[in-house]
């Protein structure tokens, strides 16, 4: 069973002459908690977005638990368990944490099409979304509506919608986006805490986080991998320093 | 029922319910029962009006309709009175030209003609968004009005459909020229109708579809086929539509490109705004308000009468998010609005 959960293999994506991807070969192992990073434009959301379906690449393959999951719509992919959370809110204004959150649990379910029975019947559903919420300590405001949340309980809920779904592979484009440094380990220590079948890559430009949180970090730069290994490695590699401080050689190294 | 909630540690305020909230939610209130019952008030109150009564329900019926896709779904539409028309001319042709006037199976048929038209249309409609949504849905409604006005060998063209004669309710209640049956019946299919509107807006369903609304881009990233949920509830609220038509062609024994037009699909979304969208009475409480104030006011100055809705809808807009619905449920003291 060394099937990576989620591999790519040779994407390309072309946006006019712009090339945002460029042969990517990926490898999520099981269990992975990887961090990608990369400078500013460096394709890092372009990435997730194919993987998710959101964007098509111009060529290349995308496996899941090594199915290729190339031509699957986004909704399609995520009932095979591979799930993202997004860099900017994406959640739903008027909505109540909890009927969010148990709108993602009928819809993994499979009974979000019943438009008979009522919501209330669905007990089982509503105590699961409640016990996700809990876990991320929310269940005391699951009955305020998304847009009354505090800024961090909506990076929560962004992470609640996710877990809703039961996912195999998470991609979190930068969970913590937003949130004051000083909360920022808070919210990836319900990361790591995640149950160990979970595979994780995510985003992040904080790198005491991602050398505190990552077992291995994947660098994208210009559309392309420039390097992947673990921490110490990454931290100490002449070309991601340039990349990250430019060409002059002083100034500490990107960990703190 | 729930295990979760006794998490709280002792001596912090209790976590709330979500099952409590959830049935709260989908429980009949007292305002309910109260507004339902007072629809019965006009066979006492007002048996003059029973005509104007019955036009309401089935005008209430068609804004209920576009709630379901505008208000829920957040699918705008100024086409939405091609499946009124679609279903009032089919119950008409299948009395008028098939001499076929068994109101009941008239009105099934009649909603599912409007089913299918709704469905048809439907690839479309979840292809496109805000501007691109308006325009399709006002071209449907004029490539309706003139397949309806060319065909004028089957629809009576601009003459309007002659002819219709619609037989008793099961055979048995006829309808009279005061309009008691008219408006028993209407009142009937616009409470049937409500009730499954109502039970499938409190539904797993109704709940993506308001997940739709609220964020289109997050809901396939949840697992959710939007499409194919955007497309099955327009279909359901077309044939609720056509059911609406079928209606009014029953209880006039006419039926005219009118019931087609731009005007009545303008007028239906202008009832719900009023009203207030997504919330179901919001649309009731439009198409009363409207089609009395037309009553009231064509009476004093025909002409000018859409100067003060204009003004209203303005107002609504400007001041009353949530409608005049919404405007009521503040006056409402908080301790009540549970009940």
């Amino acid at each position: 069973m060394s099937e990576p959960a989620l591999a790519t293999r040779g994407l390309n994506k072309q946006f006019g002459s712009l090339a945002v991807a460029q042969s990517i070969d990926i490898s999520l192992p099981r269990g992975a908690r990887h961090a990608l990073i990369g400078p500013n434009g460096a394709g890092k959301t372009t990435l997730i977005n194919m993987m998710t379906g959101l964007l098509r690449p111009d060529s290349g393959r995308i496996l899941l638990e090594g199915g290729d999951i190339t031509a699957l719509s986004p909704d399609a992919r995520v009932k095979r368990g591979l799930v993202r959370t997004f860099q900017i809110n994406t959640l739903f204004p008027h909505l109540t944490a909890l009927e969010s959150v148990t709108l993602a649990v009928c819809e993994r379910r499979g009974e979000a099409g019943n438009w008979w029975k009522q919501l209330p019947t669905y007990g089982e559903a509503v105590d699961e979304a409640h016990q996700i919420l809990s876990s991320l300590r929310l269940a005391e405001d699951c009955l305020r509506p998304t847009h009354a949340l505090a800024y961090g309980q909506q990076r929560l809920l962004e992470i609640a919608l996710a877990l809703a779904t039961r996912p195999k592979v998470l991609l979190l484009d930068e969970p913590a986006a937003g949130v004051p440094s000083s909360e920022s380990a808070g919210l990836f220590e319900v990361i790591a805490n995640l149950p160990d079948d979970i595979s994780v890559l995510f985003i992040e430009h904080d790198m005491n986080i991602v050398f505190r949180f990552a077992s291995r970090i994947i660098v994208l730069v210009g559309g392309a991998v420039l390097v992947e290994g673990p921490p110490d490695e990454i931290s100490s590699d002449p070309r991601v320093r340039e990349v990250y401080l430019g060409s002059s050689h002083h100034g500490a190294a990107p960990h703190g | 029922m729930s295990a979760s909630r006794h998490d709280a540690p002792a001596g912090t305020s209790p976590l709330p319910d979500p099952h409590l909230f959830l049935r709260r939610q989908t429980r009949w209130g007292m305002f309910e029962i109260l507004f339902w019952l007072a629809a019965l008030l006009p066979f006492w109150l007002f048996p003059t009006y029973l005509s104007l009564a019955s036009q309401i329900a089935i005008t209430a019926l068609f804004a209920v309709s576009l709630d379901l896709i505008l208000g829920y779904a957040g699918i705008i539409s100024l086409g939405h009175a091609v499946f009124f028309g679609v279903g009032a001319y089919t119950t008409g042709i299948l009395s008028a030209r098939y001499g076929w006037g068994e109101p009941i199976t008239g009105l099934l048929i009649g909603g599912a003609a409007a089913a299918v038209v709704g469905y048809v249309t439907s690839f479309v409609i979840v292809r496109v968004q805000h501007l691109a949504l308006l325009m399709i849905t006002l071209g449907l409604g004029f490539i309706a009005v003139e397949i309806a006005n060319s065909a004028a060998w089957l629809t009576g063209g601009a003459d309007g459909l002659q002819d219709v004669d619609t037989w008793p309710i099961f055979g048995y209640f006829k309808f009279d020229f005061y309009g008691y049956t008219a408006y028993a019946y209407s009142l009937a299919v616009l409470f049937i109708m409500f009730v499954i509107s109502r039970r499938l807006v409190h539904s797993p369903f109704g709940l993506s579809l308001r997940g739709i609304r609220e964020n289109a881009v997050r809901m396939p990233a949840v697992g959710a086929p939007s499409r194919r949920r955007l497309r099955k509830i327009y279909v359901i609220s077309a044939a609720m539509a056509g059911v609406a038509g079928a209606l009014l062609t029953q209880t006039t024994d006419f039926a005219s490109l009118e019931v087609l037009g731009f005007q009545r699909s303008a007028d239906v979304a202008i009832m719900l705004i009023l009203g207030g969208t997504g919330q179901l009475y919001g649309a009731i409480l439009g198409a009363l308000i409207f089609l009395i104030a037309r009553d009231q006011l064509s009476g004093m100055n025909p002409q000018y009468w859409y100067f003060w809705i204009g003004l209203l809808l303005m107002a609504v807009v400007l001041f009353l998010p949530s409608g005049i619905l919404g405007g009521l449920r503040r006056l409402v003291p908080a301790r009540w609005r549970s009940l």
